[in-house]
């Protein structure tokens, strides 16, 4: 995890030769230089509407804003501006769902649960179909929040949505995605089992 | 509000926690700074599980009161997100104050859960919480890749090498994928195929998550951490790529 890699470096005087950096820059570089020919076509009709948590490891605990603006670029390519919707607070200021910090393996659910009621709060007045969560921790918490607070909205990795934009997702690559998302180019439709 | 009873400090002198981690941090985490505005508090979701907020926490290791603090398991309530420390004038640390109460419970006390993830991880060379060997992670990636560059051809050439030497990215893989849903590592091999990526995962070091950090034991996330650190190295990749 990048957090735990970045401050271990540094807490524990590790020398190296590299540098850590995050994947979300990297998708918004590739798109940018044309490398990845995404685009939210498949979502002009359907207007299926995303909002996207920002994992503190990665954007408050590690890159701050800028890479939360990256994010944002990547998710507005794949599902188009007009269907991504914000939560309030957001980017640095983010707040935690819940599922970080051992929390998920803790044996605390009821308090993780209540922990995460803000996060579930802030999702459901987006009204966004999903979230998108590109930590799983941060997916396996939501996921269970919209089961325990009975908004019902999906949770969502960035790379599906990627590669679904890109017309690459095949159907087992799938699977976890809800009705909505099912049949939207489905990518050798003839791997489904 | 709920109605919760004053704190009562006792008469006689205590071990101050406090004095102590502010030893182990930079500036001393700024932990004397505090001006009890509650920022905090008003925005951590942890506030008000099991009558602690983040103001209280540090309040309590201001004022000596070492074994309430300790004996709370609101330690492990909060996820130490730093939000606290985003909103603060002061900048405070507290969740390194948070850290260290975690590593003043002996380590057979704290959750079974954490611990046990972190003890998988030490198992062997692949730093992944499911106890996964590199042998069977380097399986189970052959296997998956083989399967898709038949069936899907648009894809006949895609890779996701092991210990490829000179590689640009060192890639990490959080274990849920191989072990559980290997399906969903496919994704980021498509993206990493069609942006022309130069990248390997390591036999070593590979997982990607550290569960050793939560459960704040220092040596065992510092042989995690030295592990891939040097695999990375030894690989002479440039780029340690994190996905998460």
């Amino acid at each position: 995890m990048t957090f735990s890699v970045l401050a271990g470096l540094k807490k524990f005087k590790i020398p190296h030769n590299f540098v850590v950096k995050n994947i979300y820059e990297y998708y918004a570089k590739w798109i940018r230089e044309g490398k990845l020919k995404v685009n939210s076509d498949w979502n002009k009709e359907r207007k299926i509407k995303f909002t996207v948590q920002d994992p503190c490891q990665i954007v408050r605990k590690s890159y701050g804003d800028p890479i939360a603006e990256d994010l944002r670029f990547v998710v507005k390519s794949v599902v188009g501006e007009e269907n991504f919707i914000d939560m309030v607070p957001n980017r640095s200021n983010n707040y935690c769902c819940g599922g970080g910090g051992g929390f998920l393996q803790s044996g605390y659910k009821d308090q993780r649960l209540a922990y995460g009621k803000l996060k579930d709060d802030q999702i459901q007045t987006t009204k966004a179909d999903y979230c998108i969560a590109g930590c799983h921790n941060c997916h396996a918490q939501i996921h269970e929040l919209s089961e325990h607070y009975g908004a019902g909205y999906g949770v969502v990795h960035l790379w599906t949505l990627i590669c679904l934009s890109l017309g690459i997702l095949g159907p087992r690559e799938r699977e976890y995605l809800r009705d909505d998302l099912k049949d939207v180019n489905v990518f050798h439709p003839e791997m489904e089992e | 509000m709920s109605s919760q009873e004053a704190v009562k400090l006792k008469k006689e002198k205590r071990s101050i926690f406090k004095d102590k981690v502010m030893e182990l941090l930079p500036e001393g985490g700024n932990l004397n700074l505090c001006l009890t505005c509650g920022a905090c508090s008003s925005g951590c979701p942890a506030t008000g599980l099991e009558g602690m907020d983040p103001r209280k926490f540090l309040r309590m290791a201001a004022l000596g009161m070492d074994d309430e603090l300790k004996s709370s398991p609101w330690s492990w309530m909060c996820t130490m997100c730093q939000r606290c420390i985003y909103v603060c004038p002061m900048k405070i640390d507290i969740p390194q104050l948070v850290f260290n109460v975690r590593a003043s419970w002996p380590r057979e006390t704290r959750p079974k859960g954490i611990r046990g993830s972190c003890d998988m991880a030490l198992r062997n060379e692949s730093g992944s919480a499911m106890g996964t060997s590199p042998e069977d992670f380097t399986f189970v990636v052959g296997d998956v890749l083989e399967e898709y560059r038949e069936a899907q051809p648009e894809f006949a050439e895609m890779e996701a090498p092991v210990d490829k030497q000179g590689a640009e990215f060192f890639l990490n893989q959080n274990s849920r994928e191989p072990v559980t849903e290997p399906d969903e590592m496919v994704p980021l091999w498509k993206i990493l195929h069609l942006a022309g990526v130069n990248w390997t995962y390591g036999s070593k070091g590979w997982g990607g998550e550290n569960y050793c950090m939560f459960l704040a034991d220092n040596s065992a996330w510092e042989t995690i951490a030295r592990t891939t650190a040097k695999q990375a190295d030894d690989l002479g990749c440039k780029i340690y790529l994190n996905t998460e």
